[in-house]
């Protein structure tokens, strides 16, 4: 099962990294919404510092979406879908492959987002970097395993691009208010990291039974 | 070889199957042919386990279809109207890919090989998106027998091909059927089924309504047995 998925995800990144089509989309709309924020809200500003944890998530759901709406809709192309539901392996390989490749996507666009934000907004963390890196991890899990389930389901109707947000923003709500606490303690206020822990928890919770449903129930999802 | 036994396949509250009771033997090339809406496609598509079926049996070598899926799917080699390659990549990566995902041992020079023996060699490095479409056919065949398939399942194969990739299709379908393989072939065009298929099924309404073999390329057989059939009994 999990060389079966490494070989779709390799086939998944490799091909993007030629046509750059998402990463460069996603990459490019992720440094917009950083250019509008910094018009909107004064850099000089120390209140514009409690809107950074809220501004690196808008960035990874916005961008992450961008995403997400591709890797599948992109299968339909030649019926390419079919190829790999014929091929011998479950439908979760394919899930896993295109979760491992959508997860690479998204860990490429906060690697190269984020510091820019901090650097436009000259913003210096004051907690614990490594705490941080963990939280993003965590919420941007959840947030590609079930967007990387719905996109699937998505995929079959006409309105995909529609219909994906519809779908994923309130399945999603938990994992994003969760992050979106933890990351405001981690990067202001280290003194409530018990908190930050806790929400965490939540969300890690919330990621593993999510990514074991859509696990077990992409075979009817992407049956014909 | 592939035993089928009251198959039913029900689609929003539609049968498209409606018991289809089917046995073919090892090695035997079967054309399936049929007005559009009979159901050949949907028999097919539940073979290449793309559709569950409603009711019915399907083994396969002796292998439960739902059971034994992935060892079923190793054994077909599915080739439908559409090429299932990716545009971008060459055929050579997309021959590549899909070997891996089949676990073929040494697969590039598989796919190399398989390249040379439909002519395409010349382009190996090209990207599939500028090919024409029997081109693009070629590649598709040699996608479908990458992994030797027992059993070769083709959707309407011939649809839109020049002579010389129909040329090779038919060449590919008798060779893999002299080392035993079996194909089933959906198709509309009865002069290449009745060119390369030794047993004629014809389906009616989600049923077989009629089901023989033909020898010597009896074309005119197979014209006269349809028009009774479909036409004039529609």
């Amino acid at each position: 099962m999990l060389r079966a998925a490494l070989t779709i995800a390799k086939k998944d990144i490799y091909s993007e990294l030629r046509t750059k089509q998402v990463l460069g989309t996603m990459i490019i709309f992720a440094g917009l919404v950083i250019l509008v924020l910094s018009f909107a809200f004064d850099p000089a500003n120390n209140t514009t510092k409690a809107v950074i944890p809220g501004a690196v998530w808008i960035i990874i759901v916005f961008s992450g979406i961008l995403g997400l709406n591709r890797s599948l809709v992109s299968e339909q192309r030649n019926e390419t879908m079919h190829g790999l539901m014929v091929a011998p392996m479950d439908a979760s390989s394919i899930y896993l492959g295109k979760f491992m490749a959508n997860f690479s996507m998204i860990l490429i666009v906060e690697i190269v987002s984020i510091p820019f934000l901090f650097l436009l907004f000259d913003f210096k963390i004051t907690g614990s970097i490594l705490y941080f890196i963990l939280v993003l991890f965590v919420g941007s899990f959840g947030f590609i395993a079930i967007g990387t389930f719905l996109a699937a389901l998505a995929s079959n109707s006409k309105s995909s691009e529609m219909l994906l947000p519809l779908l994923l923003f309130p399945m999603t709500s938990p994992v994003l208010i969760g992050v979106t606490q933890a990351t405001k303690i981690i990067l202001t206020n280290m003194e409530k990291l018990s908190t930050a822990l806790s929400w965490m928890q939540l969300v890690a919770a919330y990621d593993v039974i999510f990514f074991v449903l859509c696990f077990l129930l992409i075979e009817y999802v992407l049956e014909v | 070889m592939i035993e089928i036994k009251k198959l039913t396949k029900q689609a929003d509250n539609k049968l498209i199957l409606r018991g289809i009771d089917l046995s073919i033997t090892q090695g035997e090339t079967v054309a399936i042919l049929g007005q559009n809406g009979a159901g050949k496609s949907t028999l097919l598509k539940v073979l290449a386990t793309l559709i569950k079926p409603t009711s019915g049996l399907v083994k396969i070598n002796g292998l439960d279809l739902k059971k034994d899926h992935i060892e079923v799917k190793k054994m077909f080699g599915y080739l439908p109207h559409s090429s299932l390659l990716y545009d971008h990549n060459t055929p050579l990566e997309n021959l590549v890919f899909f070997g891996n995902l089949y676990g073929v041992k040494d697969v590039e020079n598989r796919a190399r090989k398989l390249v040379n023996d439909v002519g395409l060699s010349f382009f190996i490095n090209e990207p599939v998106k500028n090919f024409s479409r029997g081109m693009i056919q070629r590649i598709a065949i040699a996608r479908a027998i990458i992994h030797e398939p027992k059993i070769m399942l083709l959707d309407e194969p011939h649809t839109g091909l020049d002579q010389g990739a129909i040329t090779i299709l038919n060449n590919v379908v008798l060779s893999m059927k002299e080392k035993g393989c079996t194909t089933l072939m959906v198709t509309h065009d009865f002069k290449q089924a009745a060119a390369i298929c030794d047993r004629i099924i014809i389906v009616k309404n989600g049923k077989i309504a009629d089901d023989f073999k033909i020898n010597s390329q009896s074309l005119s057989l197979v014209s006269e047995k349809y028009q009774v059939l479909v036409e004039g009994g529609s």
